[in-house]
């Protein structure tokens, strides 16, 4: 079987163990796997910038943040309908990354992480500013009733799972094919070595550009999902916290591995979730991944026994 | 257990039928011992606790507070002759933990209801999943999003009142007593644009108004470039500061004012957990402060306030029998004493029995009315709203003599009502 076909192979039997899942999980687990997806599509996105294109950003929590309130205030202010919210989350988190690209790629390294923090938090700042719209910290709620999509009632947990779940394999689906096409390729490239792909002749600026907005409009789409899902928006979304996840999310999962992100989030997720909120346990697991296995559990996994994973 | 999730036919469940018919006649002699286990089993309370993060001084005594109403409760026979087990989740000051772990209290810890949040956004976070889930969520809040009609029909605010009704109870007291012109001071987040909406509104229904409005970023650690924005003519400084920072803020307010200043109003959330003898507060002598329920014992002291004193262990300073400078959050924490009293009360009128029940126990709570100045109300008498799902209740205004707290003005229930903005008795279940 040629690597090409295991890695269609590994991502549908995962999408299909994701539907299973459904039906033998105990009601709790299954709810905190839409939750899981939901944020694996986030760090997704955060992957396709920082695993793929070796950008390490400390603001992605503005585009999550971004596609949320896209989403939420159209929903909220706009009586927009669950379809249109989406697309007004969308558009907001590419035009917002596509502005945040434009600016912060004038800067390299360390220089790129400190800009992108900034601008989220001038973004956080602003969700505050604008308190009379977005009710500042405290946020607000969607209706149960106007979460609803083609008539299908988002709000349900079966529902909400599945929609999750398409969503995930959506963008699952996309990511493994980019990172295949010569675009993607050349995303790995610039990660490995920029000047080695500035000399054959690509246009650095232009893809890292494309790699930030697509970046970002993914992470928006995680924003606009779990504020439609789970039916509430906060600043606290838009905060430094929300920026740190995706990243440990990813370094935990893999990085530049088509499922680590996945992989990470559930890891983490569980992690907090069985030390009963503790964060000094989390803490010090976190350190003792960081250790012995540094490249992250698919990243090891990849190196010990599966090179062609994706 | 309450099963939330509607899967018409899946294999799970036919896999579950099928089992069950078969093992039925294996297990039904033992049925009805389950069933007899069932009725005095625990009731379980889901108590999402600020254990961590940005509201952890608060809930650090929410917890003790709880833990010693539940105690109580269980020393006098428990609810229908069942005891109450506090189930305590950290939520870690966040929503969308918040939100998890309403979703463990209902579908993992099968609690019966949920319980105990104080931060709104927490609350904005959590309240949809616990309508989803169908499970009743009381919160100790005190923000007005309950009243405001927000939330859903799942959610109620029964032990404490909520912040629009306290800032209008104060007005009055402050246009007559400190003055018409006021200056207000506020964080520059959802609580502060509270005070600084519903108190403008107040303060001019009494002939008075607002003179300056000066907000606060939430990341500010220096003030000291605010106080000038304070006009001349202000009678009374109106602030509601919050953080770390609270500190720093008085101290420095003190600094630009020296020794002839301004009426100084303020709202006891700034100092909450707050020892007024810290250095620094020395500026606050003199000054008026809003307390939800008063932290030093009066000379007016009811026994109520002595027994729940005792029960949680605080002193007549309102710190910990143990640590004097372990001062407590004594004008929130009884919210969640109360609160515990009220669902005890509801289930019993509801004749509680399990997750079924929700909906009575809702219900009953709804036609609530009257709470009596008691031990299960320690801070005062109360009126609820079922239509609002809001309680109304006292307020206290004291002034800072001698490094401590004394009670200069209790308001009336009355002076806090306003029209309703809901009726979630008219929403569905």
């Amino acid at each position: 079987m040629s690597d090409i076909s295991r890695i269609h192979l590994l991502h549908a039997a995962m999408v299909v163990a994701l539907v299973i899942c459904w039906f033998v999980l105990p009601v709790y687990h299954a709810g905190n796997l839409a939750r899981i997806m939901v944020f694996a599509i986030y760090a997704m996105g955060y992957n396709l910038l920082f695993g793929y294109t070796g950008l390490l950003s400390l603001g992605h929590a503005l585009f999550f943040g971004a596609g949320m309130y896209g989403l939420g205030l159209a929903m909220h202010l706009g009586g927009v309908f669950a379809g249109p919210g989406i697309l007004a989350g969308l558009i907001t988190a590419l035009v917002v990354s596509g502005v945040v690209g434009f600016l912060a790629l004038r800067t390299s390294g360390v220089a790129f992480m400190i800009v992108t923090l900034m601008f989220a938090q001038a973004g956080y700042l602003t969700v505050l500013l604008f308190g009379t719209y977005t009710r500042g910290d405290e946020g607000f709620v969607l209706p149960q009733a106007t979460r609803a999509l083609m008539g299908i009632d988002l709000s349900d947990a079966q529902n909400r799972y599945f929609a999750a779940l398409i969503l995930f394999g959506i963008v699952l689906f996309f990511i493994g094919w980019l990172v295949r096409t010569p675009f993607g390729r050349c995303l790995v490239a610039i990660r490995e070595n920029e000047e080695r792909a500035r000399m054959l002749g690509y246009d650095i600026t232009r893809h890292k550009l494309i790699a930030v907005i697509l970046s970002g409009t993914i992470s928006g789409l995680s924003g606009a999902a779990y504020c439609l899902l789970f039916g509430s928006a906060q600043a606290a979304f838009a905060a430094v916290p929300y920026s740190i996840f995706p990243l440990l999310y990813v370094l935990l999962g893999g990085m530049g591995t088509t499922i680590g992100p996945f992989v990470g989030t559930l890891f983490m997720f569980y992690l907090i979730d069985w030390s009963g909120g503790n964060m000094m346990v989390a803490g010090v697991v976190l350190v003792a991944l960081a250790l012995f296995a540094p490249t992250g559990i698919l990243g090891e996994i990849r190196r010990r026994f599966t090179p062609w994973l994706p | 257990m309450t099963s939330t999730k509607k899967t018409a036919i899946s294999r799970r469940s036919t896999l579950g039928l099928l089992g069950g018919a078969a093992l039925a006649p294996a297990v039904l002699p033992g049925l009805s011992g389950f069933a007899q286990a069932q009725s005095s089993a625990p009731i379980k309370i889901g108590f999402q606790l600020h254990r961590t993060g940005i509201g952890a001084a608060y809930g650090r005594w929410y917890e003790r507070t709880s833990n010693a109403a539940v105690a109580r409760i269980n020393e006098m026979g428990g609810i229908n002759g069942r005891p109450v087990e506090l189930v305590i989740e950290d939520d870690g000051t966040d929503p969308k933990r918040g939100a998890e772990v309403v979703e463990k209290f209902a579908t993992q810890h099968e609690c019966d209801i949920g319980f105990g949040t104080l931060f709104s956004h927490v609350v904005y976070g959590s309240a949809p999943r616990a309508g989803e889930l169908k499970l009743p969520y009381f919160v100790c809040s005190e923000g007005h999003h309950v009243a405001s009609g927000a939330l859903n029909r799942y959610v109620l605010q029964p032990g404490i009142t909520d912040v629009k009704s306290q800032v209008q109870a104060m007005a009055p007291f402050v246009a007559d007593n400190l003055g018409k012109k006021v200056t207000m001071i506020f964080p520059d987040f959802a609580f502060g644009h509270d005070h600084r909406d519903f108190f403008s509104e107040a303060i001019e229904a009494q002939g008075g108004e607002v003179v300056a409005k000066i907000a606060i970023p939430p990341t500010e650690t220096s003030f000291t470039k605010y106080f000038p924005q304070i006009p001349r003519e202000t009678e009374v400084i109106y602030h509601v500061m919050v953080g770390p920072a609270v500190l720093t803020f008085v101290k420095e307010m003190g600094e630009f004012f020296g020794p002839s200043r301004p009426e100084i109003f303020g709202f006891i959330d700034s100092l909450e957990a707050v020892d007024l003898s810290s250095p620094g507060l020395e500026f606050l002598e003199g000054t008026y402060f809003w307390e939800g329920n008063p932290r030093y014992a009066q000379a007016d002291q009811s026994d109520h306030d002595k027994a729940y004193r005792a029960a949680i262990g605080i002193d007549d300073n309102g710190a910990s029998l143990t640590d004097s400078a372990d001062v407590s959050t004594y004008a929130h924490m009884f919210s969640c004493w109360e609160t515990l009293n009220v669902i005890k009360r509801g289930m019993e009128t509801a004749g509680y029995q399990g997750p079924a029940d929700r909906v009575k126990l809702i219900e009953a709570i709804e036609d609530m009315t009257d709470m009596a100045h008691s031990d299960d109300h320690p801070q005062g008498a109360k009126l609820f709203n079922g239509k609002t799902h809001q309680v109304f209740g006292h307020q206290y205004i004291s002034q800072v003599e001698e490094g401590r707290l004394n009670v200069k003005h209790t308001t009336a229930i009355e002076d806090g009502f306003y029209e309703d903005e809901v009726d979630y008795t008219a929403q569905s279940f």
